[in-house]
């Protein structure tokens, strides 16, 4: 059973389709590439997905069960995560809390215990802190657990973000740009993260421009444009098809209207 | 609280423990040392204060909502005390559980309706029932009207009494550390760090699988609690209570005093609600002018520190000593030349080839 599957997923706006009767299957425990030009409907796929967007059509199905119209919580409580585009770090706690924040769902305190402190509590407490500095340790974060988030630069709070996501131990894990407007040194340190993620067994889809990184990374990719679905496959066979070359590129001139006039 | 070395807490809250005792340590000895009632009656004001400030510090500070009716539930707690053990003679121990029950009712029926406005919109409904509450206990004949409830018996524990301004001086301090307490062990919680999720930033919240409303509700909670149990001490410790304790201008003086400490810093809303209460006695001496000059002096105050006197990140202390320590280090390199890099090493390294 695929980990995700999306069928005749549409939403509009107004008279505008963000996305067109998309068909997908996001394959379980796959490195799941979704491409396109600027403004083809990957962030508006990742909203509905994540709960943040309800579908004007279709379902999103994950490992068999709906989840379209679920609010964005219970979306999360089922294990789906997500980084943002534009990062979205809680600016003003450090990155360690940053962390511990995303392991909400995981923790069992009520509000007796979390107002009391018992002896409990605080031991588990104490292993999530250790677990939190874990997952810092693991998106190379390790030094920076008391810094705040908002003073941390970019690169640092990609990574934060990607740690957050991860301490929840999601199924499916949402990236969203993760190396747009990073160095060429953090983006490489950034596919390492992504590729050990993906062996520990998550299925990661991530949205990404960075070509060259898609094709290192991904073992399917699927390429949007103008809302619609062009192609899906293998990132060889997809590099190949002439109609993403047409939509990253454009047409032949002998082809295109202008020869007509 | 916790170890804190494991915790990215501010240094504020590192440093927490010493701090706290020396300031109890402190607070402990003004009754000793006043001289004066009216000394200890104003060092009891500005406890009531920092306890509802830090009730208040729940909503506006960790969750980040403005609430501008936060005297509702101070009002609530004082008249529901003021009420029972007047007219029915309850002991007013006995009574804390009626007002808080009454509290959370209030928290319920602010809250549900509120829980999906943002902001600007919230300020407004928040200040609106805080009107209602004040305008309801000073037209009920039930609770006295304009004159309100007098003749509230004193506070009495087994067999002890409390009966001088001094003694729930101390009541008030009890109150202060327990809920300081409470407020910096919550913040390290899994409910403290939701609320402060929201607060920076609630669709990402939600995305961590936080239920944003429920935790709203939550955070208004926690205040009226802390609200409603400040003005059950409240009532016995002023004997009568009136609604003109109990109005906007009260909120104000909270929201004041938590935003002008720092904004969901414990230590904060402390140190602001000392700002906020003697701030005007002190200024006395103006005479009539003595709001203008608070007035001023808060302008100020945001203005040089518009994070708040104490924020949640801390002094800063750490950060602005660094270079002073620097250039101390310097200063004493500089006075001791006989001690150049070769001296240090142990030996002339390269001395003899200069000497040469």
């Amino acid at each position: 059973m695929p980990a995700l599957s999306v069928v005749d997923l549409t939403l509009s706006f107004g008279g505008l389709n963000a996305l067109g009767e998309v068909n997908l299957e996001v394959p379980d425990r796959s490195l799941f590439a979704v491409i396109g030009p600027n403004g083809a409907g990957k962030t508006s796929f990742f909203n509905c997905v994540t709960g943040y967007y309800r579908p004007t059509r279709g379902s999103v199905r994950l490992d068999g069960r709906e989840i379209s119209g679920l609010p964005v919580d219970e979306v999360a409580r089922l294990g789906v995560r997500r980084t943002f585009q534009n990062v979205r770090v809680f600016p003003k706690l450090s990155a360690l809390e940053n962390v511990l924040a995303g392991a909400h769902l995981r923790t069992s305190a009520n509000l007796a215990t979390s107002v009391l402190g018992t002896p409990r509590a605080r031991r588990h407490e104490r292993e999530l802190a250790a677990e939190a500095q874990r997952w810092l340790e693991y998106v190379g974060l390790a030094g920076k657990a008391r810094v705040l988030a908002g003073d941390l630069p970019y690169g640092m709070r990609k990574r934060l973000e990607v740690a957050r996501a991860l301490i929840a131990k999601p199924s499916v894990l949402l990236l969203d740009e993760p190396a747009a407007g990073v160095s060429s040194v953090e983006r490489d340190e950034l596919a390492d993260v992504v590729g050990k993620t993906w062996r520990e067994g998550v299925t990661v889809v991530m949205i990404e421009h960075d070509v060259e990184l898609v094709m290192r990374l991904a073992s399917t990719v699927a390429v949007l444009d103008h809302g619609r679905l062009l192609a899906v496959g293998a990132p060889e066979t997809v590099r190949n098809d002439p109609r993403v070359i047409e939509a990253y590129l454009g047409r032949r001139r002998s082809q295109g209207p202008w020869s007509q006039a | 609280m916790a170890s804190g070395s494991e915790f990215a807490g501010p240094v504020s809250q590192r440093s927490g423990p010493a701090v706290a005792l020396a300031v109890i340590a402190l607070g402990a000895l003004v009754p000793v040392f006043a001289g004066s009632t009216y000394v200890v009656s104003v060092a009891m004001q500005v406890e009531i204060l920092m306890c509802l400030a830090l009730g208040l510090n729940f909503v506006v500070g960790y969750a980040g909502m403005l609430d501008l009716g936060f005297a509702a539930f101070f009002a609530i707690g004082a008249y529901t005390t003021g009420l029972l053990s007047v007219d029915l003679h309850w002991p007013v121990l006995t009574t804390l559980p009626v007002a808080l029950l009454a509290a959370l009712a209030g928290a319920v029926f602010i809250g549900a309706p509120t829980l999906r406005l943002r902001s600007d919109y919230l300020a407004v409904v928040t200040l609106g029932f805080g009107e209602i509450i004040q305008n309801l206990v000073n037209n009920l004949s039930q609770t006295g009207g304009p004159e309100g409830i007098y003749g509230i018996p004193a506070l009495s524990i087994g067999r002890f009494s409390v009966t001088s301004t001094a003694g729930y001086y101390y009541v008030f301090l009890v109150l202060v550390v327990l809920f300081a307490a409470i407020s910096l062990r919550v913040r390290r919680s899994r409910l403290g760090r939701a609320w402060l999720a929201i607060r920076e930033d609630e669709d990402t919240a939600q995305a961590m699988g936080i239920k944003v409303r429920r935790y709203k509700l939550y955070a208004y909670m926690a205040g009226s609690v802390f609200g409603s149990l400040t003005g059950s001490f409240y009532a016995p410790a002023f004997i009568a209570i009136a609604p003109p304790s109990f109005g906007f201008s009260e909120s104000l003086l909270v929201v004041m005093a938590v935003s002008i400490g720092g904004m969901g810093s414990v230590w904060g809303a402390l140190l602001g609600a000392g700002v906020v209460i003697a701030f005007p006695e002190i200024f006395r001496q103006f005479a009539q002018a003595r709001l203008l000059v608070f007035g001023i002096v808060l302008v100020v105050i945001m203005v040089l520190r518009p994070q708040g006197v104490w924020p949640e990140g801390g002094l800063g202390l750490a950060r602005r000593a660094r270079p002073v320590w620097a250039w101390a280090r310097g200063m004493w390199v500089r006075t001791r030349p006989e001690k150049t890099p070769e001296a240090r090493l142990g030996g002339p390294v390269g001395a003899p080839e200069e000497s040469k």
